[in-house]
């Protein structure tokens, strides 16, 4: 029945896809409009197949980062949202502290990486952590915090070990929450590892996206972009199915 | 020996205007009591529950459990709350083993009494379900299976079926009592159900709107096990007919303007 249904979710999106891809082709024909500006989907997937490998190598590189970026963030996401609301100190020191740091755009901070850091794969790590972490700690503290008053009465009256409330009342009951972070931040770990490449790489799909800009060919460019786009769904639906198997007790009935 | 003691307990809630929640309760619960605390909303009655889990500190006076001064919740009470507080992500059968995990018990002696409480409740075939599946009477059953299965010498219930159609507390009430008759431990269970309460209970305690005292205490002299009908019989009708001319007098129930309202409390 449930595989029935996703399948059926992916026949649709690949025939709504498939129908843009046909309304573009058109277009472009009908309006004679030049590659330049804006390539044809079949010159695109042409271009693709010039090196696809040397493509595909390029995208396995930008994945990697996006999911160094990813790790970081959730380990270190998680953890501080637990010192956030398990210490009153560090709330009231660090919380305001972390707001006003999300507000710094990243992207304008990241050149200062390289210079730290240097021209390797760690810069574009910690710009891909610093952009997805965010969503991380405001939902698993949200999550955190959503302990119904009477679980924690519970808690008080069984007079458990904190360790024991913590990873068996707690986490769980954050988890929910903690996975809709994580579905947000996957998509932002990506954009972070473009970002990177952006400012200093001779590898990865924003590098290509960076430089194929620059003598104009654009077919390249879109290329890329496809793949990038490509790599978001499959990265978001993956985390889709994750959830799916870690909470099933939410989707029963 | 006395579960519970209460001598001249306060509770006031400290704030900008501040609240007395509890004023000069005394009250002594005998072991192996079945106790209602019956009151209308909002008069302490929970109040007085939560200062005997050691919840909710008291502002003056005493407050023992098994002869010791409450201070932090007591060792070995169960409690029951008014929204059955099951972990969703726990099967029933995890669920009821909370307290062993929390408290270091051995699980093989727990597991035999787990299984004994599941017979006892009709929830012998759910033990795998997670407590979505379960209807809200299956899952207070749990909770109460939950808050048994460590043998409290004293269950702690708040309004725990406050929350359920009127059918299915009919039902409750009737396995709680059966429950209770294999259990024998000391039961405090709070409602604002005048039925429910003296259905239930050997000894009704009334308490007064807010801020809570203790109005009257009846003994209930039915014979058990009772079945509902007993609801239908004179005695029983004496009984509650006393509490509602109480709570007349106390200006809760005006049967001028709407009998709704005595429907209601029931």
């Amino acid at each position: 029945m449930k595989s029935v249904f996703l399948s059926r979710r992916l026949l649709t999106g690949i025939a709504s896809f498939l129908v843009l891809m046909a309304a573009w082709e058109v277009s472009i024909k009908a309006f004679g409009i030049r590659p330049i500006m804006l390539p044809a989907p079949s010159s695109i997937l042409a271009e693709f197949r010039t090196d696809s490998s040397w493509y595909l190598g390029n995208a396995w590189y930008t994945l990697l980062t996006t999911l160094a970026g990813f790790a970081l963030s959730v380990i270190f996401g998680v953890l501080i949202a637990v010192l956030l609301v398990s210490v009153k100190w560090f709330e009231n020191t660090v919380y305001p502290l972390i707001v006003s740091f999300n507000s710094v755009p990243k992207v304008a901070i990241a050149p200062l990486f390289v210079v730290w850091l240097g021209t390797g794969p760690e810069p574009k790590i910690a710009i891909s952590f610093l952009i997805a972490v965010f969503a991380i700690i405001v939902d698993a503290v949200h999550g955190l915090r959503s302990v119904p008053a009477d679980v924690m009465d519970l808690g008080r009256v069984l007079k458990g070990s904190r360790w024991d409330f913590f990873f068996k009342v707690r986490l769980p009951c954050a988890l929910p929450s903690i996975l809709t972070g994580m579905k947000v931040s996957i998509s932002l770990a990506l954009v972070g590892a473009i970002v990177g490449e952006f400012v200093a790489s001779q590898r990865g799909l924003g590098y290509i996206i960076l430089s194929a800009q620059g003598s104009f060919d654009t077919p390249r460019v879109f290329a890329a972009l496809f793949l990038l786009g490509g790599m978001g769904m499959a990265l978001f639906t993956m985390l889709e199915w994750i959830e799916r198997r870690v909470t099933h007790w939410r989707h029963i009935a | 020996m006395i579960a519970v003691d209460a001598n001249n307990v306060q509770k006031t809630y400290a704030g900008p205007r501040s609240t007395l929640a509890l004023d000069n309760v005394s009250l002594e619960i005998p072991q192996g009591r079945f106790v209602s605390i019956l009151g209308p909303s909002g008069c302490g009655k929970s109040t007085f529950l939560r200062c005997i889990a050691g919840l909710e500190q008291i502002t003056s006076g005493s407050l023992q459990v098994q002869g010791s001064e409450v201070q932090g919740p007591p060792d070995n009470i169960g409690m029951v709350f008014q929204r059955d507080a099951l972990l969703d992500w726990r099967t029933v059968e995890k669920n009821i083993m909370l307290p062993i995990e929390f408290k270091k018990k051995p699980e093989a002696d727990a597991r035999v009494a787990m299984k004994k409480l599941l017979k006892l409740t009709g929830l012998s075939e759910f033990g795998d379900r997670y407590p979505r599946e379960l209807s809200g009477g299956m899952r207070q059953r749990a909770a109460i299976c939950r808050a048994l299965i460590d043998s409290p010498e004293l269950l702690l219930m708040d309004e725990p079926f406050g929350a359920l159609d009127a059918l299915t507390r009919d039902q409750m009430n009737v396995e709680l009592q059966r429950v209770w008759m294999e259990v024998r431990n000391t039961v405090v269970f709070v409602t604002h159900g005048i039925s429910e309460a003296v259905y239930l209970a050997d000894k009704v305690v009334i308490f007064s709107p807010r801020p809570g005292r203790i109005v009257e205490i009846m003994d209930i002299n039915l014979p058990r096990p009772r079945k509902l009908s007993v609801r239908e019989t004179p005695e029983f009708g004496a009984y509650t007919s006393h509490i509602r001319d109480l709570f007349s007098s106390m200006g809760l129930i005006d049967e001028h303007e709407s009998d709704a309202l005595t429907e209601s409390s029931w």
